[in-house]
């Protein structure tokens, strides 16, 4: 086979979408019936049923046929190559696929591959770990930014517009840059369709940043001081991070719901996300209601793995909350220290006044400006502890709470597994029962049920597996980006104190000849 | 060097006098050099060391040793400015009470078993708490040291007969601190100086004839606030810059705790913010303090020159009272005469010590401020590299 081994880089991140592909494919032609219901249904847990017994049967052959087929696109060097072309059929990868995406049918089915190169879906011969690996490796080749805050309308019923820009080369966009204009409740909407599809199959979907009642009432109502700029510029900052979380995960890149919110221009509002609405309340009831759950649920744990990670993480949680405060204190110190200086500044200015010699007057002066420019630059650094380090402890600390609400999410999952059983083992006596007492009628629907919670405790059996391989691959995934992400900021952060250590030399090395010369 | 926390038994040695001279800017004179070899810190007192090596005639030995407490130095201050012979001189500022309490009391509270700190943090604070105990010890040493070497470099001060008393006197001086009573009086008695002070040149319309001393009066005056001022906004900075310091201390300790050992580096930068904060200090925050003292101490040679020319004022007055009277002339004109040689003897003194007293700010000023640029480009150098080299650390790993 000719066929390309080393994709270009693009080929990496265009393969989930093409095995994701797949599924939707399988789904579209084998269980129409159930995918009518809306996405943000609370039981697609039945979705991955379907698809699992479908992955299994899957027409193996029919993979390398397509194989050959890809590659005879690929010879012709065709620069539009369309997924939805008749003569294609569900393609498979290797193994059954794992990341299972309960998605609309509908749009997955109409992507419009209009990349400017060829991408290489000659991955199919590799196995699923190195693709996973590639995927994890790289360049996403997607680039989000949030910014030009803008000001819309007036009084209470103001909100602020973030421009949302995407630059991409990635093929499932129509675009390779656009950008949209989103308020802060279509963040917190789309978060929201997200948890509602993925958190309960073990994906850790990034959290939103926090609704801040207060800081958003001083926007509203104009008041124009540092404060609320302040605020803004913290929203702003933590909607980009959101954003590029989001995407850097693979799975969740391929959500359709993600594409039209980075794409289409009109976006159906969220009012769902309202603190006071009634899906709020709703919300608010429902979380009550899990956390009384999982006081009561006791499951045994057999995995020894994922008591491990449970007691990690309660551990990090703490470790960051600590940290956190630990950082808000610098915080709040360096501003001190910025305004003690201001103060000493102008202190120092007014004795170089009073000061009677004229070179030592000066020399006072300079010592004054000197100061000056070194509160400026503690305010600097002051910002760099703020965003660079603060926020994203705050970022971690919500993101474990994803983590630890997906492990609840295997919890849930098991106890359905298990009371499947129950249920199962009952309806058996039943039957048994109904044996005895020779109704024969009742038998059959006896047995119906039988057969029904049979598939029920086998699905439960399979969801639990399946939630806690997710929850594996997500959690490994985590610990990466964690790492990653502490090293980068830290590198950062460092960086500026370096900037900051290079200006203060320049200052006093500026001050020294004036000292010198007081005669 | 330890520093036990129920600050008992410390010790300090060593040459302080780099330091303390660089305040004052004086010329040491081989022939009388003293200095503070060794001090002793036992609870709430603190035992200095004065070493006096002399070739001057009136010592019994060429070199003495007498151990000294706060109290001595104040007496010797005290005998000093009262003394009215020397009114016309600037009487070398006191000594400031030696300070652990704050110190002593963080140490305190550390030891008491803080749970909420891991015991690398508690190991890190005890050390920044400790450099900060020593720092003040040091402070202090240096400020009575330099009181002393102020004495004994002025021509006419080194000769009293106290001074000689404190230097050699090998038995405890039994200095009795000063009784409530007497404490109140000197309180009273500075209210009184400053209401004098407005009296003598506002009501009475003293005319202040010379025009180096009005100029000097306002300069003063002014310089006197301002230096104060400043003194404390220093302080604030130093205190903020301390504050930051022990931030920094927590957060390396987690960082290096979450698991990724690059990190641990990050440790450095809070010491080294912390040296940083006390040698500012002794520079700055010191430089400022000891001119506040001393100019506060030129102001009183001021008012003491004032109070002088009352008295020939008065004196004058009084003599043509008398000459009007034609009663007593003879002993008013003597009065007078005597009134007017101590106006102008204090007079031309004073006119040098404020000369002198210039000179020796503005060099002051110029070696602390050049010491303080100095000091801060090698500080910022050295964690600027420190930083760097952690970074590229963490950078490799990547």
């Amino acid at each position: 086979m000719a066929a390309e081994r080393e994709p270009p880089p693009l080929g990496e991140a265009r393969q989930p979408e093409l095995e994701e592909l797949e599924d939707g494919e399988d789904l579209f032609t084998s269980t129409v019936s159930t995918l009518e219901s809306s996405p943000s249904s609370p039981e697609p847990a039945s979705l991955p049923t379907e698809d699992i017994s479908i992955n299994s049967n899957g027409p193996k052959p029919a993979e390398i046929i397509l194989d050959d087929d890809r590659e005879d696109l690929f010879a012709e060097a065709t620069e539009e190559v369309s997924l939805d072309s008749p003569e294609r059929e569900p393609i498979l990868s290797p193994d059954p696929t794992p990341a299972i995406t309960p998605v609309t049918p509908t749009t997955l089915v109409t992507p419009r591959m209009e990349s400017k190169s060829i991408t290489a879906p000659v991955i199919f011969d590799r196995s699923r770990e190195e693709i996973e690996e590639e995927a994890n490796g790289d360049v996403f080749d997607i680039e989000i930014n949030v910014s030009d805050p803008e000001k819309v309308g007036d009084g209470m019923n103001a909100y602020m517009a973030y421009r949302v820009t995407t630059k991409t080369s990635l093929s499932m966009f129509h675009k390779n840059e656009f950008s949209v204009k989103r308020r802060f409740s279509d963040f917190l909407g789309l978060h929201s369709k997200l948890a509602t599809k993925y958190l309960h199959v073990g994906y850790i979907v990034p959290p939103a940043p926090e609704k801040s009642i207060v800081g958003m009432t001083k926007v509203k109502v104009g008041k124009e001081d540092s404060s609320s700029t302040e605020f803004v510029e913290k929203r702003r900052a933590a909607l980009e991070r959101y954003l590029q979380r989001t995407v850097k995960h693979p799975t969740l890149l391929q959500d359709p719901d993600l594409r039209q919110f980075l794409e289409s221009s009109e976006l159906p509002r969220a009012v769902n996300t309202q603190a006071l609405s009634g899906a709020g309340i709703l919300r608010m009831v429902n979380k009550a209601a899990d956390a009384v759950n999982k006081m009561t649920i006791k499951m045994n744990e057999s995995d020894a793995w994922f008591e491990e990670k449970q007691q990690q993480f309660e551990n990090l949680d703490q470790q960051l909350r600590k940290l956190h405060s630990n950082v808000e204190a610098l915080v709040c110190h360096r501003k001190e220290l910025s305004a003690n200086t201001a103060a000493f500044a102008k202190s120092a200015a007014m004795l170089g006044n009073s000061e009677d010699h004229t070179a030592l007057s000066r020399a006072l002066s300079q010592l004054a400006e000197v100061e000056e420019k070194i509160d400026q630059l503690h305010q600097e650094q002051a910002f760099a502890d703020f965003y660079v380090f603060s926020e994203l402890l705050g970022d971690y600390i919500r993101l474990i709470a994803a983590v630890k609400g997906v492990l609840d999410h295997r919890m849930k999952c098991w106890q359905k597994w298990q009371d499947a059983q129950v249920t199962l083992q009952k309806k058996r006596e039943a039957e048994a029962k109904l044996q005895l007492a020779n109704k024969p009628d009742k038998l059959q629907q006896a047995k119906d049920e039988i057969k029904e919670w049979e598939t029920k405790v086998q699905q439960g059996e399979r969801d639990f597996e399946q939630i806690s391989k997710t929850i594996r691959k997500e959690v490994g995934r985590f610990e990466k980006e964690r790492v990653k992400d502490f090293k980068t900021v830290i590198i950062k952060y460092l960086e500026s104190l370096v900037q900051t250590q290079q200006q203060l030399i320049k200052y006093w090395e500026a001050f020294l000849p004036e000292a010198k010369a007081i005669a | 060097m330890g520093i036990p926390a129920n600050g008992s038994e410390d010790s300090v040695s060593g040459p302080n006098g780099e330091e303390g001279r660089g305040i004052a800017e004086l010329v040491t004179d081989p022939s009388l050099q003293v200095e503070i070899s060794d001090a002793v810190s036992e609870r709430d007192k603190v035992k200095f060391t004065v070493q006096t090596k002399s070739s001057l005639p009136h010592f019994t030995r060429p070199a003495l040793s007498v151990v000294r407490q706060h109290e001595d130095f104040v007496w010797l201050h005290d005998t000093f400015s009262e003394n009215d012979e020397y009114a016309g001189i600037i009487i070398p500022p006191a000594p400031p009470r030696p300070d652990f309490e704050t110190s002593r009391e963080k140490l305190q509270r550390l030891g008491e078993g803080n749970s909420t700190l891991t015991r690398e943090e508690f190991a890190k604070m005890k050390q920044e708490l400790e450099g900060e105990y020593l720092a003040i010890f040091k402070k202090t040493v240096a400020m009575h040291e330099v009181f002393l070497q102020h004495l004994a470099a002025h021509p006419v001060l080194r000769r009293d007969h106290n001074f000689y008393v404190f230097l050699e006197y090998d038995q405890d001086l039994s200095v009795r601190g000063k009784n409530r009573k007497e404490l109140l009086g000197g309180f009273f008695r500075n209210m009184v100086k400053s209401a004098d002070e407005v009296l003598i040149t506002g009501v009475l319309g003293l005319k202040e004839v010379d025009e180096f001393f009005e100029h000097e009066r306002t300069f003063l005056l002014e310089y006197n606030t301002r230096v104060r001022d400043t003194c404390l906004k220093a302080d604030r900075v130093m205190r903020a810059h301390k504050s930051l310091a022990e931030d920094y201390i927590p957060i390396s300790v987690a960082l290096s705790s979450l698991g990724t050992q690059e990190v641990c580096q990050l440790q450095t930068p809070p010491e080294l913010l912390g040296r940083v904060a006390s040698d500012e200090d002794l520079k700055l925050s010191d430089l400022f303090k000891y001119y506040m003292r001393d100019s506060q101490a030129a102001k009183d040679l001021l008012y003491r020159r004032l109070q002088a020319l009352a008295d020939y004022e008065n004196a004058n007055k009084a003599l043509d009272r008398a000459r009007l009277r034609n009663k007593e002339v003879k002993p008013a004109e003597a009065h007078q005469q005597l009134c007017c040689q101590r106006f102008e003897q204090l007079s031309a003194s004073a006119k040098q010590e404020l000369t002198d007293f210039k000179s020796r700010r503005i060099s002051a000023f110029r070696k602390n401020l050049i010491e303080l640029a100095e000091l801060e480009v090698k500080h910022a150098k050295a964690s600027s590299l420190l930083l760097q080299n952690t970074l590229i650390v963490l950078k490799g790993d990547a």
